[in-house]
């Protein structure tokens, strides 16, 4: 005690020290206590821009220069994972973040859903994202975390610039949360060129003439498919597309659209009747009619899959899969495109409704109030955004007015010619389906059918049953 | 202050401020009378951590089984739905099947293995025993996801006249055999058993070194009194050494057992649960980020919580008579 008392202000000093700290340490997890809880922060920032721009226009027409942005940054989280994406689609962005002086954060990742998940979650979200799939975008739009595009967009401009049907894909309960930014087109089927045509083929026009082609080959001792739709997680998509495509074509869109609403049941003839068109097509996944048969295609990887098509002879003569693949393809064939492989659409069913294209994309969400963001969001719902990337190649653009001149390749200006052309463009359904089904049971099932594992009946009911209620 | 900043900032506060807090109470604590000093000081030091403990294990803990009661954003309250939807449902049962398949396999071939190496290995000259030894404990250093990859070139199925770059199936296909499908065979659960094969190959070298370290622990000699009463090698070994190191075949069992009542990356990484070889962590995975169905996820989770609590008394007990032995 003595000790305690000869050395008192000592003691007292330290103690003050000791608390200062303290109380700093108080401070700093109150910040970070508070960062995460979105709804106290940000509630009242989504009111603030109302306030503030009561005339929608008014941001439009406020010339750039006013809005002093300059200096301030602009976190962005993609899908874009590889190094020449990530520098392509940052070539849409760059030239006007330099222009603004902006500074640009970019994320890719391939892991993107867990991801965004995460970062929204814990309360510290990007200030764009782009979604691969409308069904997250719109999860979260569902929880409140997204703004309403309609305070940062002329809504009317946009929507006559796109493509028909495209601002609905990112269209959330009559609100506009999400711009699509990049389109991909799934309605395409490949063949390698040189090979397809010394054997004697013509690209079909019609379901009929593609019946009797795969018939052909067959007779000919060919393979005529290569599937592959093992995804490791994703496992099943691409035999999903195929259905979507097929049931397009058979059922319309309104059927379509009644499909992803739950109201169509999987069960009934119409989807039924699209499982059984593509086992049809496919000679009931026998290993005549697809490389590997049932098991080829539940254990190749999509992305090695188109391969032995490039090979001499080649191990099967047409492949089903969106534009994108064609960053799969061989060196050689990458190289030359035009000289190794072709592409014709996927051919009608019902003359009644036309030759569709099933579409995904990339789509663009606003989380946050910050203007530099809003204003890149306005940036890239021009048509001119995207021309960089365009030129580049593996871009199609969502907008109707697109120079398709400006794509580099023969290939590409045909793709973005039938997206033009096309009856009417639908996202891909399943990424519309609620999560449960559209990620879950309808990938799982496809697979167990396709793998012989259960009958159509089964999987489409265990489908229908995973529907929330 | 960018945001790395203001991480590195708020560490180092935090950790000034969490020592200059024991700090404080330790004087507080030392001003006092002591035997009042003696009876609190051990709560100042253990009742933080105890506190920490609770509020991020045991608070989550208890979140969990609310959300298993809760929607697929954990919001709205449907009581047992969850679990009537997933235990109703077959799939779930196979794959409880599995994890139960998983849990008797793994321990029990993994201590066998481990026992047999390090009774062996007791025998052979110590350069040779340090080399074996080594040789089995190397996959110890691979992680689960690696392991996973480096066991599908194993697995690899091809079509049947492309080239097979599984080695089983080369090998299969050298003999004249058509390629088999091994991850795709589910009858007698041979693909899950498959893959129990990877993790045996990843914990036999754990089960190895402590059981041959308590082989080495147990003393000469009561193995020299059993060798002077005339036991054969076979009966010292059964009758005495084993006894005497149960209590550590008991917890590297058990330890192992743990650890496979949670297997994911080798079978996300081989089969992602297709061909009824899911588990229980790889459906919770797919419930949380592909379904995104928080309630159902959560559902798994106090399933597994369940499932270990048994296996935890057991441990703790089993120290408890080993403390009283003492």
């Amino acid at each position: 005690m003595r000790s305690l008392l000869a050395h008192s202000r000592l003691w007292i000093l330290l103690v003050a020290v000791a608390l200062a700290i303290a109380a700093c340490a108080d401070d700093a997890e109150d910040v970070t206590d508070e960062g995460p809880d979105d709804e106290d922060v940000e509630e009242p920032e989504d009111e603030e821009p109302d306030d503030e721009e009561p005339d929608e226009d008014a941001v439009d027409d406020e010339p750039e220069e006013d809005t002093g942005i300059e200096g301030e940054a602009v976190s962005i989280m993609t899908p874009f994972a590889d190094d020449e994406e990530q520098a392509n689609f940052l070539s849409t962005i760059e030239p006007w973040a330099e222009e603004h002086g902006v500074e640009v954060e970019h994320e890719g990742s391939d892991d993107f859903e867990t991801l965004i998940n995460t970062r929204v979650e814990g309360g510290n979200p990007p200030d764009i994202a782009l979604f691969p799939q409308p069904g997250l975008m719109r999860d979260m739009a569902d929880a409140g975390d997204m703004r309403d595009l309609d305070e940062v967009l002329d809504l009317d401009a946009v929507e006559d610039s796109l493509i028909e049907g495209t601002l609905d894909d990112g269209t959330y309960e009559d609100e506009v949360v999400g711009l699509m930014y990049r389109l991909n087109l799934k309605s395409l089927v490949w063949y390698p060129v040189p090979e397809f045509e010394e054997a004697g083929y013509s690209a079909p026009e019609t379901w009929d003439e593609l019946e009797d082609l795969t018939a052909q080959m067959v007779d000919d001792g060919n393979v005529p498919w290569c599937i592959g739709i093992e995804s490791s997680g994703a496992t099943g998509w691409p035999a999903t597309d195929w259905v979507e495509d097929i049931m397009l074509r058979t059922a319309g869109l309104e059927a379509t659209d009644a499909w992803v609403e739950g109201e169509l049941e999987f069960a009934s003839d119409e989807v039924r009747g699209a499982f059984e068109h593509f086992e049809d097509i496919t000679g009931g996944f026998s290993d005549e009619y697809v490389l590997g048969g049932n098991t080829g295609m539940v254990t190749t990887n999509f992305g090695d899959s188109s391969e032995p098509m490039f090979e001499d002879p080649p191990a099967c003569y047409m492949h089903r899969q969106a534009q994108f693949i064609q960053g799969f393809f061989p060196e050689e064939v990458q190289e030359n495109p035009e000289e190794h492989v072709d592409f014709f659409p996927f051919p009608p069913i019902d003359e009644e409704h036309g030759n569709p294209a099933l579409t995904a994309g990339d789509i663009a969400s606003l989380f946050t109030d910050n203007p530099a963001a809003e204003e890149l969001v306005q940036h890239m719902a021009t048509a001119e955004a995207g021309e960089p990337w365009a030129e580049a190649g593996g871009f199609l653009s969502a907008h109707e007015g697109f120079d398709t001149s400006l794509y580099p390749t023969d290939i590409e200006q045909r793709q973005g010619e039938f997206l033009t052309e096309a009856s009417f463009a639908r996202f891909d359904p399943s990424d519309d389906m609620p999560a449960e089904v559209g990620t879950g049971a309808f990938w799982t099932e496809i697979v167990d059918w396709i793998a012989g594992e259960t009958d159509l009946d089964s999987a489409v009911e265990g489908i229908d049953e995973s529907f929330p209620e | 202050m960018g945001q790395f900043g203001g991480a590195i900032f708020a560490i180092a506060v935090g950790l000034l401020g969490a020592l200059a807090f024991y700090w404080l109470l330790n004087k507080v604590v030392e001003a006092l009378p002591p035997a009042w000093e003696n009876r609190l000081k051990p709560y100042v030091f253990i009742g933080p951590a105890i506190v920490i403990v609770a509020t991020f294990l045991v608070f989550p803990a208890l979140l969990t089984i609310r959300d298993s009661f809760h929607g697929s954003n954990a919001e709205e309250f449907v009581g047992l739905a969850n679990y009537r939807q997933l235990l109703g449902d077959g799939s779930v049962w196979s794959l409880l099947l599995n994890n139960a398949i998983w849990i008797v396999v793994v321990p029990t071939v993994a201590v066998s293995i481990g026992l047999a190496v390090a009774i062996m290995t007791d025998r052979l000259s110590s350069t040779w025993e340090r080399v074996t030894k080594a040789l089995i404990f190397l996959p110890m250093a691979i992680s689960f996801i690696g392991a996973g990859v480096i066991w599908r070139f194993v697995y690899e199925w091809r079509p049947p006249g492309r080239p097979q770059i599984g080695l089983l199936n080369a090998i299969v296909e050298a003999m004249g055999f058509e390629p088999i499908h091994w991850l795709g065979t589910s009858d007698l659960r041979l693909n899950t058993l498959l893959l129990t094969v990877i993790m045996i190959w990843l914990q036999s070298g754990f089960a190895m070194v402590l059981l041959s370290a308590a082989i080495k622990g147990v003393p000469d000699e009561t193995v020299e009194a059993a060798r002077i009463d005339g036991a054969s090698e076979g009966q010292i070994y059964w009758r005495v050494v084993i006894p005497q190191i149960k209590s550590t075949i008991f917890v590297v069992t058990t330890t192992v057992m743990i650890l496979v009542m949670k297997i994911f990356d080798v079978v996300f990484a081989l089969t992602q649960g297709r061909f009824n070889t899911n588990v229980i962590a790889n459906q919770f995975y797919f419930e949380l980020f592909q379904v995104r169905h928080q309630g159902r996820a959560a559902v798994l989770v106090v399933l597994l919580i369940i499932a270990v609590i048994p296996i935890m008394i057991a441990n703790i007990r089993r120290l408890r008579q080993e403390e009283a032995l003492r």
